[in-house]
């Protein structure tokens, strides 16, 4: 089964590093990863995928909070949460075949960034899902290489202010 | 003041008495400024392993949290080792690392090492300081992490720029940790339902680890075992943890435990556990480990609540606070008319009384187990603590010395570090210079850590090393013979060389040898009484193995006695069955 948990941790050296370091030793594996500041200066926010037991992210959990500079763990629940990634992709395409792939970037409504003679540079933003989707349209034309950010989130506006906060840890 | 200035000056603040440690290179501003002046002591160790192993002895002896210091580079690793014994087995250390100009870090500089990256995993928090102006914060922060929540190490690392700097020192009043909460109260629900299931219980069982030790709780685990009635088991690190001599005391589970405290603990009806982790040494096979117990676990770290066996009642926070709590609980239910469970602990007694621990009696050599029960007589009733190494001895030391006041059995437990006892004795020593020191200690361990005998002698902190010599690395050998057909592979040492007894003259100390049985009391007895580092070589014989065992994998209750060993196909067809 796959989580989604939110750090909270203050932005001090190594801080990610104690956390991944933590996953590697217990033998527990990240899916992704994405890092960046919060609306709080000196507070970071890491967005992490994990695919466990529910038992195990009850563990992966008590352990990050643990950790010296982890200032508040959540998971984000799906239908209590949001949750986006960003895609940037070079997809081959004929200047033919252009308007086709054009046409399926703006379904999705992602933007075309750069246009060459053989290739196309598409960023697109959504959920995880809809970037796979996206993404398995535009194999039939060729990839040429691809990066997401990993996926970044949080409670929904109507949730309860204090999210999903295990409840052994806090 | 200078930046190393600054150090002294934290760890005067922070009461310490005492610091373990080498000078070198990147360190030498701060030795420097111990030479300008501290009230902190600093006994020199011969090897930086031995520094860390003293500041664990010292914290473990003293409740308080140990220190070690060392130069960057070679000196930092040679910390690594006890920086994970301590990590393993949650005691209070501070170490404190000199590190190469900040403006050389990265540059592969003479005995440059990034030591906060290569302790990662086994501190709880490091800080690589970067200004001078940081010292006094960081200092209070490392200590307050150090004590506070589960024990454990955190290392302190220091540029030589950085130590040379200058700053305005002031000593925080707090400490500025906004992600370090570590729990401060139990929750009062899960204290009544603990309460209810512990007394109501007709066998119940009290798990005891080294957490009580580190929560100075033992004074609130005899109040609840004598206000229930319940039966106490403690583990490796809980031993020293309950009195060894009073009536509720059941012995040691797991792995060497004697079998009637692997019985009572695997057919519990309520089990437990306080300040311990459901080690594999402990449970064995962990889902045959006590099948029908309901779990209460009360610990200070909610990740070891279900992190291994599944907690029915958890109860995070405070060891002394939840026992205390539990204890008003227990009283109530008693005296509202739950009866104590007088019937199982009569069988617990029994089941003592019908599988003794066994050892044999034939040939002439010096038995180990026989050297341990002299040893118990002769420091009954005496302030005396006793360290280990790590192997055989160990776990005879475990069977057969019966403490009966907190902190006074330290061993390496979880990581199980060869070469322990010495170093960690003299740590006791300085932590309790009136109490008299014991490291019993195997020819193997003697060998690793043996160096420290010098610093033992030169500064004046005496032990008793009382050699438990079988020429051999006697753990492994007796696995060798157990589950690998009896070949034996690189496990025989010569147990007259080196000449055990010149080398600790050589290093300051006293010698002894002794090899018939009639002497042992003897040397014992002088030993004891010498108040000088003295080594007393024990020849002990070889054959011996440690029983019970049960084989590491299977279930507690598949444990080989020793009257199983002398139909020896038996054993070895049980053996290899596994």
């Amino acid at each position: 089964v796959k989580h989604t948990i939110s750090v909270q941790v203050e932005d001090k050296p190594g801080a990610l590093t104690r956390i991944t370091s933590m996953f590697a030793r217990r033998g527990f594996n990240i899916d992704s990863l994405a890092v960046g500041p919060t609306e709080r200066p000196g507070i970071s926010r890491i967005t992490l995928r994990v695919d466990c037991a529910e038992h195990t992210l009850e563990q992966i959990e008590k352990q990050i909070h643990k950790l010296v500079n982890v200032l508040r763990v959540t998971e984000l629940v799906p239908g209590e949460s949001v949750e986006r990634e960003l895609m940037v992709l070079k997809v081959s395409v004929t200047p033919e075949r252009r308007a086709e792939l054009i046409a399926s970037v703006e379904a999705f409504r992602g933007r075309v960034l750069d246009i060459g003679p053989e290739a196309v540079v598409v960023e697109l933003t959504g959920t995880p899902e809809e970037l796979d989707a996206f993404h398995e349209l535009c194999r039939p034309h060729g990839i040429g290489e691809l990066v997401r950010t990993g996926r970044v989130g949080m409670a929904r506006a109507s949730a309860r202010a204090s999210g999903h906060r295990l409840a052994a840890i806090n | 003041m200078r930046g190393a200035d600054a150090i002294l000056r934290s760890l005067e603040a922070e009461g310490v008495e005492v610091m373990f440690g080498i000078p070198g290179g990147a360190i030498m501003p701060t030795y420097d400024a111990m030479a300008r002046g501290t009230t902190v002591r600093h006994v020199l160790a011969r090897h930086e392993q031995g520094a860390g192993h003293m500041a664990e002895g010292y914290a473990r002896a003293s409740g308080r949290v140990g220190v070690a210091i060392a130069t960057s580079g070679p000196g930092a690793t040679n910390l690594v080792t006890p920086i994970a014994d301590a990590w393993m087995d949650s005691t209070p250390l501070v170490c404190i690392t000199g590190q190469v100009r900040s403006t050389l870090i990265g540059t592969d500089a003479f005995q440059e090492c990034d030591i906060t990256g290569v302790t990662l995993p086994i501190v709880k928090h490091s800080w690589l300081v970067q200004d001078a102006r940081d010292i006094p914060a960081v200092m209070k922060a490392a200590f307050h992490v150090a004590r506070t929540g589960r024990c454990g190490p955190v290392l302190v690392d220091v540029p030589r720029d950085v130590q040379e700097a200058e700053l305005d020192f002031a000593w925080p009043e707090a400490v500025d940790l906004p992600g370090w909460k570590p729990p401060r109260k139990v929750h009062p629900l899960q204290i009544r339902q603990a309460g209810e299931v512990l007394a109501k219980a007709e066998k119940p069982i009290l798990y005891v680890g080294g957490g009580t030790l580190n929560a100075d709780a033992c004074d609130e685990l005899l109040a609840l075992a004598e206000a229930g009635d319940l039966p106490v088991v403690t583990t490796l690190m809980g031993k020293s943890a309950f009195p060894e001599s009073h009536r509720l005391f059941m012995g040691w589970p797991g792995m060497h435990g004697p079998k009637w405290s692997n019985i009572a603990m695997n057919t519990c009806d309520v089990l437990v556990a306080v300040g311990a982790r459901f080690d594999d040494r402990v449970t064995g096979k962990l889902s045959a480990f006590a099948p029908g117990a309901t779990v209460v676990h009360l610990d200070i770290d909610a990740a070891e609540i279900s992190k291994l066996r599944d907690a029915d009642i958890p109860v995070v926070g405070p060891l002394r606070q939840a026992l205390a709590a539990l204890t008003q609980e227990v009283v109530r239910h008693r005296a509202e008319g739950a009866p104590p469970p007088a019937e199982w602990v009569r069988r617990i007694v029994e089941l003592r009384e019908a599988h003794p621990l066994a050892y044999g009696s034939e040939g002439d050599l010096i038995k180990p187990q026989a050297l341990m029960e002299t040893l118990q007589e002769l420091t009954a009733g005496t302030d005396v603590v006793f360290t280990t190494g790590v192997g055989q001895h160990q776990m005879w030391a475990m069977q057969y010395l019966l403490p009966d006041r907190p902190r006074t059995f330290i061993t390496s437990g979880g990581l199980g570090t060869m070469g322990y006892g010495i170093p960690a004795a003299i740590g006791a020593k300085a932590a309790r210079p009136e109490a008299t020191v014991v490291c019993i200690d195997g020819d193997g361990c003697f060998q690793m850590t043996a160096q420290e005998l010098t610093t033992a002698a030169v500064e004046e902190l005496p032990i008793v090393v009382v050699l438990v010599n079988n020429g051999y690395l006697g753990m492994v050998t007796q696995w060798q013979d157990m589950f690998f057909d009896g070949r034996r592979s690189h496990v025989h040492l010569d147990e007259a060389m080196p000449d055990y007894a010149k080398l600790a003259e050589a290093m300051g100390g006293v010698g002894m040898v002794v090899t018939k049985r009639e002497d042992v009391r003897d040397a014992l007895e002088q030993a004891l009484a010498l108040d000088r580092t003295v080594v007393v070589d024990v020849r002990v014989d070889p054959s011996e193995h440690c029983f019970p065992m049960i084989p590491a994998g299977a279930a507690a209750l598949d444990m080989i006695e020793y009257a199983d060993t002398l139909a020896k196909p038996e054993t070895l067809k049980k053996a290899e069955a596994l």
